[in-house]
């Protein structure tokens, strides 16, 4: 059972991340992007990880996507299609690709040995995540509600327009 | 046969009460089959930074890579039983959202100035 669900998942994730390189607008590749992200949260849930697989439709989907669609919507970029390097471009950056696939599976494959296998793991539930996260790492929570303040400063003085300084 | 098998076992799935008690009733898949499906995720999103022009479909490539990273992340994190491989999936989201909000607000401001999100236009700094 968990078999055709992982390999449903794993599928949709990877057509879904192709069709993000191949579709010609940047409408359809965010769209598609969006379908990878649910596939993702659906291997969250796969591997009991509940918490952090809302956190990351809610991030991701909620959050991260509506910036970029709006974005794109209110620069009207949707019209400017195809922009992508020349043939000879494309085919070394595949190629290099394919190469680093293959150098990366070959030296995380061992990594997987000593891991012992269980199949319910309770470490991924909100309750035993929020006593980690509030105990263990409780600064660098702090300085991660920092980081989002000084973006959100940058963000607001980057796209600020020069008249009304 | 195989195929009513397949949807008997799906029903009797949707028929448990709550969430808990479907997700802890799947067992866990090898690790090896993680590894290799977010190695290819992330060398799709190095292909997307590669071969893409658009500083958007750019980004969304890196987001690509940052997912693939987190879910290794869970993954290493449920099979060696330690929650410090899920917190810190929280905080790669955290400054890939800041990352995403600067980043964006770079490319508003140089689209004002240029007209274009085409990155090859974006080589003033080359001396």
């Amino acid at each position: 059972m968990e078999k055709y669900i992982f390999f449903g998942l794993s599928g949709l994730a990877i057509f879904a991340a192709i069709m993000v390189l191949v579709s010609r607008k940047p409408i359809h590749s965010l769209l598609y992007l969006i379908l990878c992200f649910f596939a993702i949260a659906g291997h969250y849930l796969m591997l009991n990880a509940q918490f952090l697989a809302v956190v990351h439709i809610i991030v991701y989907a909620g959050a991260i996507m509506v910036l970029f669609l709006f974005t794109l919507m209110l620069l009207n970029l949707n019209i400017n299609a195809e922009l992508t390097k020349s043939r000879i471009a494309q085919i070394v950056a595949v190629t290099s690709g394919g190469l680093l696939l293959l150098t990366l599976v070959a030296v995380l494959r061992g990594f997987g040995t000593e891991a012992q296998l269980q199949s319910t793991s309770q470490i991924g539930i909100a309750r035993n995540i929020g006593q980690v996260l509030f105990s263990q790492y409780m600064f660098p929570f702090e300085a991660a509600s920092l980081l989002f303040l000084t973006a959100m400063v940058g963000a607001v003085m980057m796209v600020k327009s020069e008249k009304e300084k | 046969m195989r195929r009513a098998q397949i949807f008997l076992s799906f029903l009797i799935l949707t028929k448990k009460k709550n969430m808990n008690e479907v997700v802890n009733s799947l067992k866990l898949m090898p690790i090896n089959y993680y590894i290799a499906f977010c190695s290819i995720l992330f060398v799709i999103g190095v292909i997307g930074v590669l071969i893409k022009r658009n500083a958007i479909v750019i980004f969304m490539s890196i987001e690509l890579m940052l997912n693939s990273i987190n879910l290794l992340l869970a993954a290493f994190s449920v099979y060696h039983n330690n929650p410090a491989g899920q917190i810190l999936v929280i905080f790669i989201m955290v400054v890939a959202a800041a990352e995403v909000a600067a980043g964006l607000a770079i490319l508003v401001a140089t689209f004002r100035n240029t007209h274009s999100i085409d990155v090859n236009l974006l080589n003033q700094l080359k001396g």
